[in-house]
């Protein structure tokens, strides 16, 4: 029979994926482990059990300076990934990240404003950034209502680009307006992206939002689908397109502004890991959503772990994710290109 | 006859207030488990009227029914178990099985964040051999052709188990056979029940097909009733103002320019 052969090939390829999921989640908690215990302290490398039982200075280094900055990297990879494949999905465009709604340059803004301005002082760097950040997508809505020119989609895109040229032209001002030894150097640093001076209050201050807003995401994989489809079609599935993609839409950009504010321009994660994971998992996002949250803990994670042990210096993380994105991006689409989006 | 499934009573619509009426004053009757065509020349407000019936626009004036109650009091997911519709065509950036896409008709049936299981993909797989393309159920969307990619969006829409078709001009872009193919597909679900509303300007399809004809000519309805009555060369010539006919070849109906 047909329908029964169909069914089993199905039953074979929910497996292989789900498999899959659990392969790359445990081996995601093992890399967490290896990363905790890989540094420059005592010596480059890992360092042993019985040295962080004993010394003192170990267990403080690892428990008060690594682990947050770990779980934070963890953090960022996951919401970057889940929100750019989210907005992918919506937008029905393979070529926008998460960011790309006035949310990341809102961000520098308000970080270069912040530096320049008030106050240099982490705390309120984050605030501003986070701030600005979601004012970027504030605009960038509003606008979009008021164009007069093509679909919904295409409007909040045009306006996703006017917003951000807007505010990294203010960003560019700013450069100029700081003190070129001590504010500008800052302003870089910050738009290099980098989870170096990253604690546990940081850590719980973008917790919560990140919480929130990937469960949701996550309990919404399946019918995520159903937004990818045109209004009338969606509707007609018994969704409410507008109120619906509005909803997700803010739950994929909460964790991503909140993230942005401590981790400064950390770029390509949102835009490379989730077309990695429809590599992996096809489009049907029940498996490819979580594939990309996974997947996007690996990337940053390894990356930071590179960043914080390659030289005796710090390395940006915004510099390697970017260097690495872009070649994995490359090799992505030079091979087994069998089926690519147009 | 039987019972209407919907009724049409004066329904007007314009697309913003003090704009021209694109539709005005539509009356008619969709009698159950009948193929019902709406006919006309491009820009006459088929496809409007196909959205108003999906719910997706409101009326201004004039109400539709669906079985003596308004249609506008089913909320959003008993609308999706009444009825589904069928796009002219559907752009897909991302690279969907068939099945996957298809499962996608269960979400009117499944709790908001509920995913499809068992019995979803059987009901999936079934639409699909009701369409005869239950072949294709793991092929790439990507890779089928214009043809099986109207059957996909049609076994997508069966999948709601649907007591109404709403089909937008399913035929606009296929080839003769595939044409011919969809419109086989269309006969047999009529066998199987099931209620079609379909807007078609290709005059050979509503022959092949239609029950019932409404012919809307600039946002009214021109004429309407039994194919046979309503759909003639006087009334065909009318609504194009070209001279064409209606002539018998071997006991077929087919259209003739003079």
């Amino acid at each position: 029979m047909a329908d029964s052969q169909a069914l089993s090939a199905l039953r074979t390829i929910s497996q292989q994926r789900q498999r899959a999921l659990w392969a790359l989640g445990i081996g995601l908690i093992a890399l967490l482990w290896l990363s905790l215990l890989l540094g420059r302290y005592p010596t480059p490398g890992f360092i042993s059990l019985e040295r962080l039982m004993s010394d003192e200075l170990a267990g403080r280094l690892v428990f008060q300076l690594r682990l947050p900055r770990l779980l934070t990297a963890l953090l960022l990879g996951m919401s970057l990934s889940a929100a750019g494949f989210v907005f992918q999905l919506l937008f029905g465009n393979p070529l926008v990240e998460p960011g790309f709604l006035g949310v990341s340059q809102g961000a520098a803004f308000g970080a270069a404003l912040s530096i320049v301005f008030f106050s240099s002082s982490a705390l309120i760097v984050q605030t501003n950034a986070a701030l600005f950040a979601l004012a970027g997508l504030g605009l960038s809505y509003l606008l979009a209502r008021r164009l007069r020119y093509g679909g919904w989609v295409l409007r909040l895109i045009l306006a996703g680009i006017a917003i951000s040229a807007f505010f990294s032209a203010g960003v560019g001002l700013l450069k100029i307006l700081a003190d070129p030894l001590s504010q500008l150097p800052e302003i870089t640093f910050w738009l290099l992206g980098g989870l170096a001076s990253l604690t546990w209050q940081k850590f719980f201050s973008v917790l919560p939002f990140s919480l929130a807003g990937l469960t949701l995401l996550i309990l919404y994989r399946w019918r995520l689908n159903l937004l990818a489809l045109s209004d009338e079609t969606a509707f007609s599935l018994g969704a409410a397109p507008q109120r619906e993609r509005a909803l997700l839409i803010v739950a994929a950009v909460l964790p991503t502004a909140a993230l942005i504010s401590v981790a400064g321009m950390v770029g390509w994660v949102g835009l490379i890991v989730p077309h990695l994971a429809r590599r992996l998992f096809g489009s049907d996002a029940r498996y490819s959503l979580p594939g990309a949250l996974l997947l996007g803990g690996w990337f940053v994670v390894l990356c930071d772990n590179l960043a914080r042990t390659l030289l005796n210096g710090e390395i940006p993380l915004g510099i390697l994710t970017s260097f690495i994105g872009a070649v994995a991006f490359l090799a992505l689409l030079s091979f087994s290109g069998k089926r690519w989006e147009r | 006859m039987s019972e209407p499934l919907l009724v049409f009573d004066r329904v007007t619509f314009r697309y913003e207030p003090g704009a021209q009426k694109v539709l005005s004053e539509i009356s008619f009757d969709l009698p159950a488990r009948q193929v019902t065509l709406l006919f006309g020349p491009n820009g006459c407000g088929k496809t409007t009227l196909l959205y108003l019936t999906l719910g997706w626009l409101q009326p201004e004036q004039g109400t539709i029914w669906a079985e003596g109650r308004p249609l506008s009091s089913l909320n959003r997911r008993q609308r999706g178990r009444f009825m589904a519709l069928v796009p002219q065509s559907e752009h897909t950036p991302f690279d969907y099985s068939v099945l996957e896409y298809v499962l996608l008709g269960r979400a009117p049936h499944l709790p908001s964040l509920a995913e499809p299981g068992e019995l979803d993909i059987e009901i999936a797989l079934n639409a699909l051999a009701r369409v005869g393309i239950e072949a294709l159920a793991h092929q790439s969307l990507r890779a089928l052709s214009g043809g099986e990619r109207q059957l996909v969006l049609i076994a997508r829409a069966l999948t709601q188990q649907p007591r109404l078709l709403l089909l937008d001009e399913p035929t606009a872009h296929l080839d003769l056979q595939n044409t011919y193919r969809l419109v086989e597909v269309v006969r047999q679900l009529k066998r199987q029940g099931i209620t079609v509303l379909m807007t078609s300007h290709d005059p050979q399809v509503v022959l092949a097909l239609a029950d019932q004809v409404v012919i809307l000519r600039q946002g009214k309805v021109f004429r309407q009733g039994r194919l046979d009555e309503a759909f003639t060369s006087e009334v065909l010539q009318a609504v194009y103002a070209i001279p064409l006919q209606i002539t018998m070849v071997q006991g077929k109906k087919t259209i003739q320019w003079l």
